[in-house]
């Protein structure tokens, strides 16, 4: 029973890296960088909602839409200021101006906010679930949290696939010159791929802080990494990837802890980037591009 | 090209004279021991932190070092000289830690009430040894924070923790089942552990699981929780601080899991934290020197007084924090402190007095001292009731 419920909120944990991998996975498939920005944005979109619940008594629904502007906005305008000024040079320039972002965010908050750990309202309101006589305890916010994930994922997929947008964006991610000569806005779909990763990276902010409520500046930087590793995992650029990988560290991340060691458990995490890099660098569902000669 | 280079000279020049002069003032106002008005003073630093993880406890220990401040300035200081004190924020982070210390020093500090946490308190240790500076800590409680001979503090160790927990536990058959949660990263909570566990197997305890978490990785703590659900503790003890543990009553209450819960003074603060669910902690357990609702005069006239100036309760680290500077006042009468010494001469005459003197504080009575620095005082036990700190 207990080996369940590591299960479970293992898939939890998992789900929320997994939105949050779909950010990091959209904008690497589309712009072909790494916005290590993108676990700080989970954090203003924990701070909008926090500071929208506990000092201004909006609903926690309507919190939550603010929150996805907010985050949206401050999506776009990074891209617009620091990485788009940047784009055509050198891939490390937009890494370490992304890490340089990171740090302007992470300052701001304990500028704005101080370093006091907040605790955050949950904003899921849904009963834990008893199975089995109560020897089965399934908290609400698990189970929000998952379904949140399939429902994202469901509409991000049926997005790409069916729309226009959507397959401007694939069209850029495939091949951004080809898709510019046949009449594709590539700035727009760059712009539209910040919005959606930015507004996921709110849902994921607000999720997070419901399942395990502390908000400090720090909150987005971790799971931001650990998401970072996900995408790696399922093969970064592929959003189904993205879940899977997401998922399925969530899923060890939880076991390790439970039958090897608690303290051991990040180790492991990371130790599992590097078998995958050396065993299948381009993920689970990452394309095996060969080079042409 | 060769102007630039001699540009460059030229401006290193002025960067190294800069710097001597900077190392040239620090020791200059270090002397100038007076206040504004021409009288003698004697200068007291104070750090610990007052933002981040650990504000409560900082807040706890300025507030109540201030008060203590006040109140022998008003009746005329220490052997007629005033005492100045001055509050660095370190954040809980040892690094800024000693940059706090840095900062004091400059300042002409003659002896520090400090640092506030353990981890802070070991690196802070190392320099005031170095210096000569007289540490004492109201609230550093690892072994390694009074490593030195010029080092005290006013609570109790770690290890003494570990061992009263343990004791208190098994004498009042309080739990026979117990499962510890403690953040192995940190040196305050892991110390406590291995004490627990080694007196426990004395108390006829049963420690039914011990799972750890780290710096990293201390929001999450559902599956510790499970495994302690799964393993049948009855209490969980929690040598940690009380961020985490807050985390950790919620989290709990999610999982369905109702035991007994039973900390140490990391766990005091823990009805500060801010839009925290007090009833989730009703009924918690914690050892700690000071209980605010005690009916003795000491006691009730400084939490009045707390009370008054800052619109709270005080908690145990104000306590320590009070009874710190009141320590240092009787350790200066008893060795004849005068205006003007240096920092190094201040430890001198402070270290020997100090297994000499016996304070009445707040957070014990008749505390002594011994040569290594730790203090000899009985331990108390506090439950929270309705929300606030009753006494067991």
């Amino acid at each position: 029973m207990s080996f369940i419920s590591y299960l479970i909120t293992g898939i939890s944990l998992g789900s929320v890296y997994a939105i949050i991998a779909l950010g990091y996975t959209m904008v690497y498939g589309i712009a072909k960088m790494l916005n290590f920005a993108h676990g700080d944005v989970i954090m203003v979109g924990g701070y909008v909602v926090f500071v929208a619940v506990s000092n201004m008594g909006v609903n926690p629904y309507v919190a939550l839409l603010i929150s996805m502007a907010t985050c949206t906005i401050l999506g776009v305008t990074i891209e617009r200021v620091a990485y788009k000024p940047l784009r055509g040079t050198s891939p490390l320039a937009v890494l370490i101006t992304a890490i340089g972002v990171s740090y302007l965010l992470q300052n701001l908050a304990l500028l704005i906010f101080g370093a006091d750990t907040k605790a955050f309202t949950s904003v899921v309101n849904v009963p834990n679930l008893e199975l089995f006589d109560g020897q089965l305890t399934i908290s609400g916010v698990t189970i929000v949290t998952v379904i949140a994930c399939i429902i994202i994922m469901a509409v991000l997929t049926l997005f790409v696939k069916k729309t226009k947008a959507g397959r401007a964006m694939q069209a850029v991610s495939e091949d951004r010159g080809a898709a510019q000569l046949m009449g594709i806005n590539v700035n727009g779909t760059i712009a539209l791929t910040f919005a959606i990763g930015s507004a996921l990276a709110a849902v994921a902010g607000v999720l997070l802080c419901s399942a395990y409520p502390s908000l400090t500046p720090y909150t987005g930087s971790m799971p931001g990494i650990k998401a970072f590793v996900a995408a790696v995992f399922g093969g970064i650029g592929s959003i189904p990837g993205a879940m899977i990988g997401g998922i399925l560290l969530g899923i060890i991340e939880n076991l390790s802890k439970a039958y090897i060691s608690s303290q051991l458990s990040d180790a492991i995490v990371f130790g599992v980037l590097i078998i995958v890099l050396l065993v299948r660098p381009t993920g689970i569902l990452g394309k095996n591009i060969q080079e042409k000669v | 090209m060769k102007m630039k280079k001699l540009l460059s000279l030229v401006l290193t020049a002025a960067m190294t004279a800069t710097l001597l002069a900077g190392c040239g003032n620090a020791e200059g106002s270090a002397d100038v021991a007076t206040t504004t008005d021409g009288s003698a003073v004697f200068k007291i630093g104070a750090i610990g932190p007052t933002t981040g993880s650990a504000a409560v406890y900082g807040t706890a220990v300025m507030n109540g070092a201030q008060i203590a401040v006040d109140e022998i300035n008003a009746a005329g200081g220490i052997n007629g000289m005033q005492i100045e004190l001055n509050c660095q924020d370190d954040e809980c982070d040892a690094e800024k830690s000693v940059n706090a210390y840095n900062t004091l020093t400059d300042w002409g500090m003659q002896a520090l009430v400090g640092t506030t946490t353990s981890g802070c308190c070991v690196a802070v240790a190392a320099e005031a040894a170095a210096d000569n500076t007289f540490l004492l800590t109201p609230s550093g409680s690892a072994v390694e924070c009074i490593a030195y001979d010029n080092a005290f503090r006013v609570c109790f160790s770690d290890p003494n923790q570990g061992i009263a927990s343990a004791q208190y536990i098994g004498q009042n058959g309080i739990a026979s089942k117990v499962a510890v949660i403690y953040d192995s990263s940190d040196v305050y909570s892991s110390g406590i552990y291995e004490k627990f566990a080694a007196e426990a197997a004395n108390q006829g305890i049963e420690i039914v699981a011990a799972e750890a978490f780290t710096a990293d990785n201390k929001t999450d703590f559902s599956v510790q929780i499970q495994k302690a659900k799964d393993a049948g503790a009855e209490l969980v003890f929690l040598p940690i601080y009380y961020t985490e543990a807050s985390l950790i009553l919620a989290q709990a209450d999610q999982a369905g899991f109702k035991p007994m819960f039973f900390g140490c003074d990391g766990l005091d603060g823990i009805l500060g934290v801010e839009n925290f669910d007090i009833t989730l902690a009703e009924d918690v357990m914690l050892l700690t020197p000071f209980a605010a609702d005690a009916q003795d005069e000491l006691t009730k006239k400084f939490v009045a007084t707390y009370n008054e100036k800052f619109g709270e309760t005080p908690n145990q680290f104000a306590a320590d924090a009070y009874d710190a500077v009141y320590i240092i006042k009787a350790a200066a009468e008893k060795a004849g402190l005068a205006a003007g010494m240096s920092p190094s001469d201040v430890c001198d005459a402070l270290v020997p007095v100090m297994t000499e003197i016996t304070v009445d504080g707040l957070t014990g009575e008749g505390m002594t001292w011994s040569a290594d620095g730790e203090p000899s005082k009985a331990p108390k036990a506090v439950k929270i009731k309705d929300g606030v700190y009753t006494a067991m």
